[in-house]
C-alpha cells in the first residue's frame, strides 16, 4: 500500500490479518458476516500472536458488542471522549462487512438526505422520479448490500433527523413514497452508532429510537499505568507529527497530569481515601495528551527546555474548570484538601494557585 | 455397609439438587453433617414451618457472649435441604464438625486458627497473611476452566456428563488435595470428622456425609484412629450455646468472611426454585424490578435481551447463559448501559432483600441476655405501661441508662424516646420509657448485628455510615456516636462524613455540620476517640467550607442571608473551639474577604465586619468606617438596616459589658450629623427595638452614668439626655463604685466553683475604681 493518503481505512490497514482470520475460520457465520462472531472479537482484541490488539479493555464488553450485532440489534456505543468509540466501531465494520466507509457523520447540520436518500435534481426535473433520480445514502446502501453502517456523533443530529432512523431499525425496510415502493434491507445489514452523553451540545436520543438499540459503554482506561503509557505513545508521535523541538518527555508530569484527571474524573482519589468532586467536563484521555503536547511547547519556545509544573498548570486550569463558577470551586477544593499535602507536590500547588 | 460421602458446594444450589437426588436414590440411616455438633439439638427447629431460611446457626462462648460466630443456611444450600430431607423422613442428623467450644477456648501451646469456611467472624481475622487453601475449591475449579460462575460450570461440566456427580468431584479434590498446602485448622477438623465417623461406622450400616468438597479426600483416606487422638489431645473446651437467628440474602453476600464466596444469592435462589426458562424468567423479573422504580422496560426488550443473552452465550461456547451473560443483556438492552439500574438489579435481585424468620419460641439469643444483664446493672426495668424518666448524666449510673437508651434506638429498639421538652442543661436528659411486645422479635432481627448492645449498635452504625447518602445523615451519625458512645463505630463514620463532604455541594450542609465536630474535638466528649482522625476530617471540611463560602454568599433572599450568618455564626463558634491557629487565620482571611465585597447581603456582612472586629483583625478606625458607609446616601435603606441588624445581633446584653463595642457604637451614634439622623433614625429603631426592655434599660443607664468626662464631647441629641463621647485614656469606663459585704459575697462561691470547675476564693482587696 504505497497510496499517499494520510490514513488507510482499518481494512486496508489490516488486511492482511482480516484475511488470516477469514482463512482459518470454520464457525458458523451470521448470514452477511465475512467471519464468524468469535474471529471478530478475536480480530479487535488479539490473540498474543499475529492478530494485534486493536481495542484494550475488558474482553466481555466487545463480547456484547458483537452478540448484539448478531442479533440483529442496532449497537449504540456509549462514552466519554477518548474512550475509542469510532475505533470501535470501524474495526467491528472492517471485521464484520470489509468496508468501513458507509459512514454517516453527525453534526448539527446532518440532514434528512444523510440517512434517508436524496434527489439529483437534473435527473428528477428532467425524467419525473425513478429510482435512477435517487440518491442513496450510506445507511440506503449498507440496506440494499447487506452491510454495516456507522453513524458517528449520533447526539449531534437534530432530533428530528434522529428520528428517521426508527423505521429502518425496526422495520429494516426504507420507504420511498414518491417512487411508491421500498427499499428492504438484506441480511446482515445493521447499524453501529456512537455518542457521547457527557459533552454539551448534544439532542438526547428520544425513548422511542433508544429502544431499539442495544447500549455498550465503553469505559476510560483501568488502570494509571495504562493511560500514563497510552498518553506517552500518542505525545511522541504527536510531537513528530507537530514538529515541536525536542522536549525530553518529563514523566513525572505526565504522571501527575494523569494522576489530576484520573483522580477528578472518578470523584476519588488515587490512594482510595479521599472523594473529591469532579467538574463538568470530560477530562479525557485525550485532553491529558493536549495538555502535556501544550506544556512541552511551551516549556520549548519559552521555557527552559524541561517540562516544569508550570508549564503544565495552565493547560490542566483550562481543561479542568469548564465551568467558571462550580468548576472553579471544584478545581481549588482540589488544589486545596488533596494537593497542597501531597508530598512532592509542592512545586505544582504554588503553580496551580498561581494560574 | 453403604456409606456415602458427599462433596459438595457450599451454597451451591447445583450441589443441592444432586444431593437430594442421591438421597432419595440411596437413603441413608444416619446423615452427618459439616457443622457444630453443639447444634445437635436445634435440629428438630427444621421441621417447624416458622424456621423459614435464610437463617444462621449462631453460637458464642457463654462466658464472653462477644465471641461469637455463624453458619448462616439459605434455601439453596445443600446443607439445608439435606437436613430438611432427613428430618421430614425422621432420618437421625448428627453435625460432625470440630465442636465450637474448641474455637472459643484459648489456644494451647501451638497456634491452631481453626477458622473453616463457615467461621464467619473468625475467618475474617485470620485471612490475611498467612497462604490459605482455595476457601471455594469449586469455584476455583470452575475459574481455572474459565467460567465466571461455578454454578453454571457445575451444570455444563458436572451434571451434564453424564457421570456420577459426587464421584467426579471427590476424585477432582483429591487430586488438587495432593498439592495444596494444608491448614493445620482443617487438619484438626478432619481428624475430629474421622472420629465421629468412625464412631458411627460401629453403630449404623448406610451412613451419608454432606461436607465441604475439599474435605473428602481427608474422609476417604485411611488414618489410623490413634493418630486423629493424638491429633484432638490437649485442646481445651470453652462453653457454648447455640441458637437460630434469622438472616438476610445481604448479609449472606457482604460477609466478606464467608468464605464459599456466595456473592449472588438471589441468583442462586432463582436457580434452585425455577425449573424451567431460567433465563427468561431471570430477565422478566428484571424488568419488573426497573419498572418498580418508574423506568421503562417493556416485554418487546425483554425478548432482546434474552436473545442477547443466548447470543452471549453461543459467542462464548457455553451450553446456556449464566449469570454474567443476563446481567451483561440487561445492562445492554434493559438499562440503556446506565450502571445506576444495573447496580438496583444487582441489589433487588442479584443479592436480594429476603429475610428470614425464626419460631416464637427459639432459646434466647445472646444479645438477648445481654440487654437482660445491662438492665439489671442500671436498674432499669423493661415495663409495658409508659412512664418518664429524669436522668442526670453526672451520675454514672444515669449515664450508663441513657447510653443503653441510644444504643438501644440504634438497633430500631425504641424503648425510651427523649422527651420533647429538654431541659435547659446540657447534662439532664429526659426520656419516655415504654416496652413494646415487638422489641423482642426486633432485638432477635438485631441479633445478626452482634451478640452485646454495644457491639451491635456499633455495627449497625457502622453500615448505616457506610449507606448513608446525604451529609445530614452522617452528622446525625456523629451525634449518635457521642450519645450512645460508640467509640468503635467512629472511624467509619468520620470516613462516611469524610466522603460525604467532598461530594455535598451545598455549604450550609457543610457549615451545620462542623461545630458537632468541634465540639467533640475540644471536649473529648466520646472517650478513647480517634482523635487524629477527627481532626483530620474537621480539617479538610473547614477548607471546604472555606472555598465554597464565597461562591455561595452571592445573591441571597432575606431568609437566605438569615440561614448563611446563622451558619456563619456556628462556624465561628466553632472555630474558636479549635487550638489549631492556622485555621484560624484560614477561616478569618475568608470572611475577611468576604465582608468587603460589594454584593454581600447586609445581614451577613454587617455580622463578618462585627466578628473581624471581635476577633481583632479590623481596628476601631476601620470598624467604625465601615460602620459608618451603610447610613451614607449611596447605600439602600433596606442593605443599611440588615447591615446594622446583623453587625448588633446577639443581643443588647453584649453591648453592655463590652466596653470597646459599646464605646465604638456610642462614637458612631454620635457622628451622625444631626440632620440625617431623622432619616437613619427608623434603621436604628429597628434593631435596636429588637432588644429586650431590660437591655434597653442597663444600656441606657450605662450611657448616661458611666462614662467619664474627657476626650470629645458630643454635640446635643435631638432627643436630650447626657451623652458623653469618646473615652478615657486608658479605653477603659470607669466602675461604679460598689460597697461590698465580704461574708455576704462569699457565699455563692462553692456553687460557683461547681460551676466553672475551678476553686474560687476571697481575698482582700482593694476596691476597683478611682
Amino acid at each position: 500500500m504505497n497510496e499517499p493518503v494520510l490514513r488507510q481505512h482499518a481494512e486496508e490497514q489490516y488486511a492482511e490479518e482480516l484475511a488470516l482470520l477469514t482463512a482459518g475460520d470454520e464457525r458458523v457465520r451470521p448470514p452477511g458476516w465475512r467471519m464468524s462472531p468469535q474471529a471478530v472479537v478475536t480480530y479487535l482484541l488479539g490473540d498474543g500472536d499475529k492478530i494485534t490488539p486493536k481495542y484494550v479493555g475488558p474482553r466481555r464488553l466487545i463480547e456484547v458488542a458483537v452478540a448484539t450485532l448478531a442479533t440483529d440489534r442496532a449497537l449504540l456505543l456509549l462514552g466519554v471522549p477518548g474512550t475509542a468509540k469510532t475505533w470501535v466501531s470501524e474495526h467491528l465494520t472492517a471485521a464484520i462487512s470489509g468496508d468501513s466507509t458507509l459512514l454517516v457523520q453527525g453534526t448539527a447540520g446532518t440532514a434528512e438526505e444523510a440517512i434517508r436518500y436524496g434527489w439529483n435534481y437534473a435527473r428528477l426535473l428532467a425524467d419525473g422520479p425513478s429510482d435512477a433520480a435517487l440518491v442513496p445514502s450510506p445507511v440506503l446502501r449498507a440496506m440494499r448490500g447487506g452491510a454495516i453502517v456507522r453513524v458517528e456523533e449520533l447526539t449531534r443530529v437534530p432530533s428530528d433527523v434522529q428520528d428517521a432512523l426508527i423505521t429502518v431499525l425496526s422495520e429494516k425496510t426504507l420507504p420511498v413514497p414518491e417512487l411508491n415502493t421500498e427499499v428492504r434491507a438484506r441480511r446482515g445489514f445493521n447499524l453501529i452508532a456512537t455518542a457521547n452523553d457527557r459533552d454539551r451540545g448534544v439532542n438526547e436520543l428520544s425513548s422511542a429510537l433508544r429502544r431499539r438499540f442495544n447500549t455498550v459503554v465503553l469505559p476510560v482506561t483501568r488502570t494509571a499505568e495504562d493511560e500514563v503509557a497510552i498518553v506517552v505513545r500518542r505525545v511522541a508521535q504527536l510531537g513528530r507529527a507537530l514538529e515541536l523541538p525536542e522536549v525530553p518527555a518529563a514523566m513525572e508530569e505526565i504522571r501527575r497530569v494523569v494522576t489530576v484527571f484520573r483522580e477528578l474524573r472518578s470523584g476519588m482519589t488515587e490512594d482510595g481515601r479521599t472523594r473529591v468532586k469532579s467538574p463538568t467536563g470530560s477530562l479525557s484521555t485525550a485532553e491529558a495528551i493536549s495538555v502535556i503536547t501544550n506544556g512541552m511547547a511551551l516549556a520549548a519556545h519559552f521555557g527552559d527546555g524541561i517540562l516544569r509544573p508550570g508549564d503544565v498548570a495552565a493547560g490542566i486550569l483550562g481543561a479542568v474548570v469548564k465551568d467558571p463558577v462550580s468548576d472553579a470551586v471544584v478545581w481549588r477544593e482540589y488544589l486545596e484538601t488533596v494537593v497542597r499535602d501531597r508530598p512532592g507536590w509542592l512545586g505544582f500547588y504554588r503553580a496551580a494557585r498561581d494560574v | 455397609m453403604s456409606e456415602r460421602i458427599y462433596g459438595i458446594r457450599h451454597h451451591g444450589p447445583g450441589s443441592a439438587r444432586a444431593l437430594l437426588r442421591e438421597l432419595e436414590a440411596d437413603p441413608p440411616e444416619v446423615l452427618l453433617v459439616e457443622g457444630p455438633p453443639e447444634a445437635d439439638d436445634l435440629v428438630r427447629w427444621v421441621a417447624d414451618d416458622g424456621l423459614e431460611p435464610p437463617v444462621a446457626l449462631l453460637g458464642w462462648a457463654v462466658d464472653d457472649p462477644g465471641q461469637a460466630a455463624f453458619w448462616p443456611f439459605a434455601v439453596f444450600s445443600p446443607e439445608w435441604q439435606a437436613i430438611r430431607w432427613a428430618v421430614r423422613r425422621g432420618v437421625r442428623v448428627r453435625f460432625f464438625d470440630l465442636p465450637y467450644a474448641y474455637r472459643v477456648a484459648p489456644p494451647p501451646s501451638s497456634p491452631s486458627t481453626a477458622a473453616g469456611p463457615e467461621e464467619a467472624g473468625e475467618a475474617e481475622e485470620s485471612a490475611d497473611g498467612e497462604v490459605r487453601r482455595p476457601v471455594d475449591p469449586i469455584g476455583e475449579l470452575a475459574a481455572a476452566a474459565g467460567h465466571d460462575d461455578p454454578e453454571r460450570w457445575w451444570e455444563d461440566v458436572v451434571e451434564h456428563r453424564g457421570v456420577p456427580v459426587f464421584d467426579a468431584i471427590a476424585e477432582a479434590m483429591g487430586a488438587i488435595r495432593e498439592t495444596a498446602p494444608d491448614d493445620p485448622g482443617d487438619l484438626l477438623r478432619e481428624a475430629w470428622m474421622r472420629t465421629v465417623l468412625r464412631e458411627e461406622r460401629r453403630r449404623q450400616q448406610r451412613i451419608a456425609v454432606v461436607c465441604g468438597a475439599w474435605h473428602v479426600p481427608a474422609l476417604t483416606r485411611a488414618v489410623p484412629a490413634k493418630e486423629d487422638a493424638a491429633r484432638l489431645r490437649g485442646h481445651r473446651r470453652g462453653k457454648v450455646a447455640f441458637t437460630w437467628v434469622p438472616w438476610t440474602y445481604g448479609r449472606l453476600a457482604s460477609w466478606s468472611g464467608y468464605g464459599a464466596g456466595v456473592r449472588s444469592p438471589g441468583w442462586y435462589h432463582h436457580l434452585f426454585s425455577t425449573g424451567d426458562d431460567v433465563i427468561t424468567r431471570w430477565l422478566v423479573g428484571a424488568a419488573g424490578v426497573l419498572r418498580a422504580e418508574g423506568f421503562a422496560a417493556s416485554p418487546a426488550e425483554v425478548i432482546e435481551a434474552v436473545r442477547l443473552a443466548e447470543a452471549l452465550a453461543t459467542l462464548r461456547g457455553r451450553p446456556l447463559a449464566g449469570l454474567a451473560e443476563v446481567t451483561e443483556a440487561a445492562e445492554a438492552v434493559l438499562c440503556d448501559g446506565e450502571p445506576l439500574r444495573s447496580e438496583l438489579i444487582a441489589r433487588r435481585l442479584v443479592v436480594g432483600e429476603r429475610l428470614g424468620a425464626v419460631p416464637a419460641g427459639m432459646p434466647a439469643i445472646p444479645l438477648v441476655r445481654d440487654l437482660t444483664a445491662t438492665q439489671r446493672a442500671v436498674r432499669l426495668r423493661p415495663d409495658a405501661v409508659e412512664r418518664t424518666r429524669d436522668l442526670d448524666l453526672r451520675q454514672d449510673n444515669d449515664l450508663r441508662r441513657s447510653r443503653l437508651l441510644h444504643r438501644l434506638r440504634v438497633l430500631g429498639v425504641p424503648w425510651g424516646e427523649p422527651a420533647a421538652g429538654r431541659g435547659t442543661g446540657t447534662f439532664r436528659e429526659q426520656w419516655r420509657l415504654a416496652w413494646q411486645p415487638e422489641f423482642a422479635v426486633r432485638l432477635v432481627e438485631a441479633g445478626m448485628w452482634g451478640t452485646t448492645v454495644p457491639a451491635a449498635a456499633t455495627a449497625r452504625t457502622v453500615q448505616r455510615a457506610r449507606d448513608a447518602t446525604a451529609l445530614a445523615e452522617v452528622t446525625e451519625l456523629v451525634e449518635t456516636c457521642l450519645l450512645a458512645d460508640l467509640t468503635g463505630a467512629y472511624p467509619a463514620v468520620l470516613a462516611a462524613l469524610d466522603a460525604r463532604a467532598a461530594l455535598d455541594t451545598d455549604v450550609h450542609h457543610l457549615m451545620a455540620a462542623l461545630p458537632a465536630l468541634a465540639r467533640t474535638l475540644r471536649y473529648g466528649d466520646v472517650r478513647r476517640t480517634d482523635l487524629a482522625g477527627l481532626s483530620t476530617v474537621t480539617t479538610s471540611l473547614l477548607a471546604r467550607v472555606c472555598v465554597a463560602l464565597p461562591a455561595a454568599a452571592g445573591s441571597l433572599s432575606e431568609a437566605a442571608a438569615r440561614r448563611l450568618r446563622d451558619g456563619m455564626d456556628g462556624v465561628h463558634r466553632a472555630v474558636g473551639l479549635l487550638t489549631d491557629g492556622t485555621l484560624r487565620g484560614r477561616w478569618l482571611d475568608t470572611i475577611g474577604a468576604l465582608a468587603v465585597r460589594p454584593d454581600l447581603h447586609g445581614l451577613p456582612a454587617g455580622r463578618l465586619t462585627r466578628l473581624l472586629f471581635d476577633a481583632g483583625r479590623l481596628d476601631a478606625a476601620e470598624a467604625r468606617r465601615r460602620l459608618r458607609l451603610p447610613l451614607t446616601v449611596g447605600t439602600p435603606p433596606a442593605h443599611a438596616a440588615a447591615w446594622v441588624e446583623g453587625f448588633l445581633s446577639g443581643g443588647g446584653l453584649l453591648l453592655v459589658h463590652d466596653e470597646t463595642l459599646l464605646s465604638l457604637v456610642d462614637d458612631w451614634l454620635t457622628d451622625i450629623p444631626a440632620e440625617t439622623f431623622d432619616d437613619v433614625l427608623p434603621l436604628l429603631r429597628r434593631t435596636f427595638g429588637a432588644f429586650e426592655p431590660a437591655e434597653r434599660r442597663a444600656l441606657s443607664e450605662r450611657i448616661a452614668g458611666g462614662r467619664p468626662e474627657g476626650g470629645r464631647t458630643a454635640g446635643d441629641r435631638p432627643e436630650g439626655g447626657r451623652i458623653a463621647g469618646g473615652r478615657t485614656e486608658g479605653g477603659r469606663i470607669a466602675e461604679p463604685e460598689v460597697a461590698l459585704d465580704p461574708a455576704r459575697a462569699s457565699a455563692p462561691l462553692p456553687l460557683l466553683s461547681t460551676l466553672l470547675g475551678r476553686r474560687l476564693t476571697v481575698t482582700p482587696t482593694r476596691q476597683k475604681g478611682e
